[in-house]
This record gives C-alpha cells, sequence and structure tokens, in this order.
C-alpha cells in the first residue's frame, strides 16, 4: 500500500515537473519589448547594446526595453526555431543576406524610419526587398588584405592604393614574387579555414570583381551565365590555381592567426581582423584595397542589421527603439569598441579609428565604392550554400566547369520549386 | 483475508466455493489491476514524451516527404507526390555519394571497431596490474563530445600536425605531409580512423561485460582438456558471447550509419562529396537551404535502410532452433 502511494506521489512530480518545463515565456506585451542580439559572448559589442537598451529605457517610460543575447553562431539557427514557432521578439537582429528571406516570409515587418535618417545611412547598411526598407544596421565591415609593409617593400611590390589598385596580374606577379621570401611560409592566407557563410561572403567579391555573379541580379531567376559563364571560369581557374601553385595553404591555421603568428606576408580578411594586426606588427601592418580583377574591385557587403517582426504587439515602440539607437553616438561606440565600419559618414569622424588620419581611415570608403550586397533575394541561403560547397570543392581540386554547372543546377532547380520566390 | 494466505494456498489444491474464496481471488486480481495501473503511470511520462519527440516527428517527416514544405515560406505547401524520392536518387549526385560513403564507413566501421573492442577487452581481461587504469584510458574519448574529438583530431591531421610528424619520425625523416582532410581519397579513412578511436572503448566494456559472464570453470574444464589458447577462444568464449555479439553489432550498426557530427565540424562533407553523409546531406538540405520536404525524403530513406539493414541483421542472428 505504502509503496503504491509512494510510486504514485513521484509519478504525479514528474509529470508535473515535465509540465512546468513547457511553461511559455515572457511575452512580448504592448509596454515591454524583447530585443535578441547576436553578440552573445562578444564583450565590447554586448556592452554597448546593453548601453543603448538602459539610455533608452531611461528616456522614457512608455515602454521597458529587454535584451536577450545569443552567441553567434548558433544565433540564426535560435532564430529560425522561433521563427517557425511563432515566437519572435520585436526588435529582432539579423546578418545582412537574410532580410530578403524574411520580408519574403513575411516575419519582418518594413520600417516606418524618418528618410533623412535612412538616406545619411551606408547603402549597404539598409536591408531592402522590393523596394522596401526592412533592416537597419549602426556599421558594416570591409574586406581587405592586411599585409605587412616590409615584406612589400623588400620585395619590391608595389602598395596599392584606393585609387590604384592592383590588378590581376599584378597581385598574382606579388603572390608569386612573396613565395620566394624565405620568411614566409605561404605569400598569403586566403582565410579557407572559415566555415558556412564566409565562402559566399568573401569568395564571392572575388566573382564579381572577375565579371560573374552568383545570380542574375536583373531577374533572380537563374545563375546560369553568371555563375558558371566564362567571366565564372575564369574566376574558379586562378582561384584553384592559387593552392595548386602553392601560394596560399589549404589549411591555414584556425581565425587567420597565421598572419599575426608571422607565417604568412599577406591575409584576405575581414576589416574586424585590422585593429587586431596593428596592434600586433604596429606600423608594419597596412591595409589594402583588394585587388580589381577585371570589373573593379568588389567587397561583401551588409553585416547585422535589425528590424521589426510582423508579430510584434508595439511596432511603434520598435521603430522608436531603432531610430534612438542609429544616433552617431551609438555609431561610434560600436566603431571605437569592435573596429567595424560606421554607417554615417558624421559618426565616422567622431570615431578614434575612422577620422581623417585614423588606422581605418580609408575603409569607410572602400565600402561606399566597392561593396557590392549579397544578392537579395530569399533564394540567398540556397545560393550561399551551393557557392560555399563550390569553393570547397574547387579548394579539393575538382575541375571548375563541372563544379560551377553543378552549383548552378541547384541554384536554379531550388529557385523554380520555390516558384521563383516571388519575382 | 489478506493477501498472504491467498499466495500460501498451493498451485492446484482444489478451490471450494463460497464467498471465502472467490474474495481471495477479487483481491489477487484488484492487486493486479493497481499493479497494472501504477504501471501504466509510472510508465506515461516517458510515453508522453516518446510520443511528442520521436513518434510525431516521425510521422510529420513521412507527410513532408510527399511535399514541398519549407521551413520559411509564405507559400503553403504543394502536394509532390514522389518527386523528392525521385529527385534524390536522379537529380542530385551528392545523395547518391551520401549513400556510398554510408554504407563504406558502416561497412568499414562496424567489424573493426567490434574486433577491435573485443580484442581489448580480451587483453583487459587477463587481470594484469594496472589495468583498471588501461581500462580508463581506453573509456575515456567515449565519454569525450564527438564535437570536440573532431575538432582535435583536425588539428592532429593538419599538415603539419602531430599525424604527419608521428609518420615523419617512424620512416626516419621522409617529408610526410599529407593533407589529410583535404584529399579526397584519405578524407573518409581519417574520419573512420577518429569516429573508432573515440567508440571503441564503449563496445569494450560491453564485450567485458560478456566476458565476465562465462563460467570460468569452462576454462579450467578446456585447460584440463589441453586447449591452447585459441581454442579457448573459439569454442569456449565465442559462443559464450552470443548474446552480447548480437547486442555490439546492432548498436555499431545503427550509431555507424548515423554519422553525422564528425563531417560537419571537420570537412562539411567534402572534399569533392568524398565524406557526406546521409544524414549530413538532410541536415544540409532540409535545415540549412531550408528544404523541409526534400530533407524529410532523405531522412525517410535513411530510415527504411536502417530498418531494413537492422531487421536483416536480427535474422542473420536469429535462434536457429
Amino acid at each position: 500500500m505504502r509503496t503504491s502511494l509512494v510510486s504514485m506521489l513521484s509519478v504525479v512530480t514528474l509529470a508535473s515537473l515535465a509540465v512546468a518545463g513547457c511553461a511559455p515565456s515572457e511575452e512580448d506585451s504592448a509596454d515591454q519589448i524583447k530585443v535578441w542580439s547576436h553578440a552573445g559572448g562578444g564583450k565590447e559589442e554586448l556592452a554597448v547594446v546593453q548601453g543603448i537598451v538602459d539610455d533608452y529605457n531611461a528616456s522614457q517610460d512608455e515602454v521597458t526595453v529587454v535584451l536577450e543575447s545569443f552567441p553567434q553562431s548558433s544565433y540564426n539557427d535560435a532564430v529560425v526555431a522561433a521563427a517557425a514557432s511563432g515566437d519572435l521578439p520585436c526588435v529582432v537582429d539579423m546578418d545582412g543576406p537574410i532580410v530578403p528571406n524574411w520580408a519574403w516570409a513575411d516575419y519582418i515587418q518594413p520600417l516606418d524610419l524618418p528618410t533623412d535618417l535612412t538616406d545619411s545611412l551606408l547603402p549597404s547598411t539598409v536591408g531592402r526587398y522590393q523596394d522596401e526598407i526592412y533592416a537597419v544596421g549602426a556599421f558594416d565591415a570591409a574586406l581587405t588584405i592586411n599585409a605587412r609593409r616590409s615584406a612589400l617593400v623588400d620585395n619590391g611590390i608595389r602598395i596599392p592604393t584606393l585609387d590604384e589598385p592592383w590588378t590581376l596580374d599584378e597581385f598574382d606577379a606579388a603572390l608569386v614574387t612573396l613565395s620566394a621570401d624565405e620568411r614566409f611560409e605561404y605569400p598569403i592566407d586566403l582565410g579557407v579555414w572559415d566555415a558556412n557563410e564566409w565562402w559566399s561572403y568573401a569568395y564571392s567579391p572575388m566573382l564579381q570583381s572577375f565579371g560573374g555573379d552568383l545570380v542574375d541580379r536583373e531577374t533572380y531567376l537563374s545563375a546560369d551565365g553568371v555563375l558558371n559563364g566564362p567571366e565564372g571560369l575564369a574566376f574558379a581557374e586562378w582561384f584553384q590555381s592559387v593552392f595548386e601553385r602553392g601560394l596560399a595553404s589549404r589549411t591555414p591555421t584556425a581565425d587567420g592567426q597565421d598572419f599575426p603568428q608571422g607565417n604568412v606576408a599577406m591575409v584576405y580578411g575581414g576589416s574586424w581582423k585590422a585593429l587586431d594586426s596593428a596592434e600586433t606588427f604596429g606600423d608594419d601592418a597596412i591595409i589594402l584595397p583588394v585587388p580589381d580583377f577585371g570589373s573593379g574591385p568588389v567587397i561583401g557587403g551588409g553585416s547585422w542589421q535589425q528590424g521589426v517582426s510582423t508579430t510584434c504587439a508595439n511596432p511603434e515602440a520598435a521603430n522608436d527603439y531603432l531610430e534612438f539607437s542609429l544616433q552617431d553616438k551609438y555609431i561610434v561606440e560600436f566603431a571605437d569598441a569592435v573596429g567595424v565600419i560606421p554607417a554615417t559618414d558624421t559618426a565616422a569622424q567622431q570615431t578614434e579609428y575612422f577620422a581623417e588620419g585614423g588606422l581605418l581611415a580609408e575603409l569607410p570608403e572602400f565600402s561606399r565604392q566597392f561593396a557590392l550586397v549579397r544578392p537579395e533575394t530569399p533564394g540567398y541561403a540556397v545560393i550561399s550554400t551551393s557557392f560555399g560547397k563550390a569553393m570547397q570543392d574547387l579548394v579539393a581540386g575538382a575541375d571548375p566547369q563541372a563544379t560551377l554547372d553543378q552549383a548552378v543546377k541547384d541554384i536554379d532547380a531550388n529557385i523554380k520549386s520555390n516558384d521563383g520566390y516571388g519575382f | 483475508m489478506s493477501a498472504q494466505s491467498s499466495l500460501d494456498r498451493a498451485p492446484g489444491q482444489e478451490r471450494g466455493t463460497g464467498t471465502a474464496t472467490s474474495g481471495a481471488t477479487r483481491e489477487r486480481r484488484h492487486r493486479r489491476d493497481r499493479q497494472g495501473l501504477v504501471g501504466l503511470a509510472m510508465v506515461s511520462p516517458a510515453v508522453l514524451l516518446f510520443t511528442l519527440f520521436l513518434l510525431v516527428p516521425v510521422g510529420l517527416t513521412v507527410v513532408l516527404s510527399f511535399t514541398n514544405a519549407r521551413l520559411i515560406s509564405p507559400n503553403p505547401p504543394r502536394f509532390l507526390g514522389l518527386e523528392n524520392f525521385v529527385r534524390a536518387f536522379v537529380d542530385d549526385p551528392t545523395f547518391i555519394r551520401s549513400l556510398i560513403n554510408t554504407f563504406v564507413f558502416a561497412a568499414v566501421v562496424v567489424p573493426v571497431q567490434s574486433a577491435l573492442g573485443l580484442a581489448l577487452a580480451v587483453l583487459v581481461n587477463t587481470g594484469v596490474r594496472g589495468v583498471t587504469a588501461f581500462r580508463t584510458m581506453i573509456f575515456m574519448p567515449v565519454v569525450t563530445s564527438m564535437v570536440v574529438v573532431s575538432i582535435l583530431w583536425s588539428f592532429l591531421y593538419k599538415d603539419d600536425g602531430l599525424i604527419n610528424s608521428a609518420l615523419s619520425m617512424v620512416t626516419g625523416g621522409a617529408d610526410v605531409t599529407i593533407a589529410w582532410l583535404q584529399e579526397p581519397g584519405t578524407a573518409l579513412p581519417a574520419i573512420i580512423l577518429l569516429s573508432v578511436w573515440q567508440a571503441v572503448g564503449f563496445h569494450m566494456i560491453i564485450w567485458l561485460s560478456g566476458l565476465q559472464t562465462i563460467d570460468p570453470a569452462l576454462y579450467e574444464a578446456a585447460d584440463l582438456d589441453g586447449a591452447g589458447g585459441w581454442k579457448k577462444f573459439r569454442y569456449v568464449t565465442w559462443p559464450g558471447l552470443r548474446a552480447i555479439r548480437i547486442f555490439v553489432l546492432v548498436t555499431i550498426t545503427i550509431a555507424a550509419l548515423g554519422l553525422f557530427v564528425q563531417v560537419d565540424v571537420m570537412t562539411q562533407g567534402g572534399p569533392l562529396d568524398s565524406t557526406t553523409s546521409l544524414v549530413y546531406h538532410a541536415v544540409r538540405r532540409g535545415y540549412r537551404e531550408q528544404d523541409m520536404g526534400y530533407g524529410a525524403a532523405i531522412s525517410l530513406i535513411f530510415f527504411v535502410l536502417v530498418l531494413a539493414i537492422s531487421l536483416f541483421q536480427r535474422y542473420l542472428t536469429r535462434e536457429k532452433d
């Protein structure tokens, strides 16, 4: 008798614990809006975001803003899961290229911000889809080549400038010259240690500089001819040859550490690494623009941006918060803390690194002149993975034309099965 | 009438009529029912979770695989019939490669890992001094997260990593710089090696438990008959491990077919599709590319395959009367 009573009690306790675990989390309401940030774990960036939230709460008392942060690498997965279950916060952080996908899926709504604000932002920090603005960001990032000045000077290589970047031939010749330099294992670290979105972000600009593209931007309905056309093939063959000729390692050290460790003379990477390089090498570190492979230098554009979800209970407050967060002083804070490019010129002048004569002063101009946002289509997720896989196969030695053709096939099939994604 | 006394009644003893006896039967039945109820209550949380997290998703997978459902889409899913399955086999070379790679992986890992586990178990069972330390060391990789193991081994496999250095040393200074994970020919064997290394400890422990249930008297009898080491293994140990054998075989096969973590962390399916596995392909297509219907179709194919292989294995190892 006693045994069965005890067992009944334990069963009931377990069952109620299980149910308690399913309790719904705090909901957005008219006077509380949730903001999600990808900056979890990034101390400096998260501190800036928290500061904005605290300041906004102190500046008015109609709504309270609550910040939730996630580690960046799992952020997108968390957001997709929340979106699928209709549980998105009012203000949601998004990586630029995902904005069209979510706008198409009706997860975010068009923003309601003053035009003079959105006009003052760097074009690549504004997320558009079908001519509506869905997201805005306080910063952008650029792709650059960080190099050792001494390596270039000692080998008689011309140092490129914004107005006169390296051509393909110059760049290639520079790499070959540097490969003879005993001080370095490889002339350049092309960054192939990274995973996922990096492959599309970093190498599609090179493809575009050669004259190809990820998808036909007139129609957004096919990649045939632009990805696997003659320019695309030229890019693929050149890219593969860099590894085959031993000019770059197929297995560089993770996190781009080959450059600070002195194993390579140059590294192709994000501008967010520039500050670290300056710290390690002082004056010997220089920032070079990317080469012009034939159709002008191109770098990626579009970093983290924020939008308002369609399920938000108080979109006016959310838009108000966004406008507040885009004040110059906060853009300056981001730029100073993390080394990302400020979204407005006025803010740039007030920052430590981006003002005239500052360490990173040229980067906003790089971004303005060379940045090409990744294709603004809901199908970008598949374009990105297909292109990324093609690039990885090229590094591994696959046949360039066949690899590009397969990528085109996958992309086109996906666009077709989604009825053109609304184009 | 207490429960005790009705139990004490010997079986076959004639049951008299009357309220006393039927009271005993009723009491027995009542207790059986209550026990059944308690049992049901105890199992209900597990059944609930099992239904919610296993049966419902499997059901959904079956349904979704016949549609073009997407993870995020304003368009409602359309019924596609068998189109996803046709696409997998006809239009998707990566899927075919995943199929082949998964089978190759299982075909190598199952015999190698079970044999190695058995060998280690036999060694550990000899009871030499310090054997507990060895047992712990062999088992430690099992409790380490596969993600951590994969990351560590990807460092070992670099072209200037430990494996190449060790090979250089062993071959007397030859310059060994094989990029293990970047060459299509060596990537899958490299992953097989680390997978076996990580999991062999677990199966060693299982074999060990089987070995230790074999009656030592049988070994003594074999010694008396003058049997040597190999004969003892073949006629005493091996038959005694019958039940364990089946368990190890089935669990290794199912685990091997579910290859995912190593591929995702180390090679992302490359180089040139030489390491993609069925689960990895399903995750890439279904989740990363948001093509849920197609991912569900791949998962369903995987499920059917694993089921078929498991049933076949059960058939092969059935009790032959």
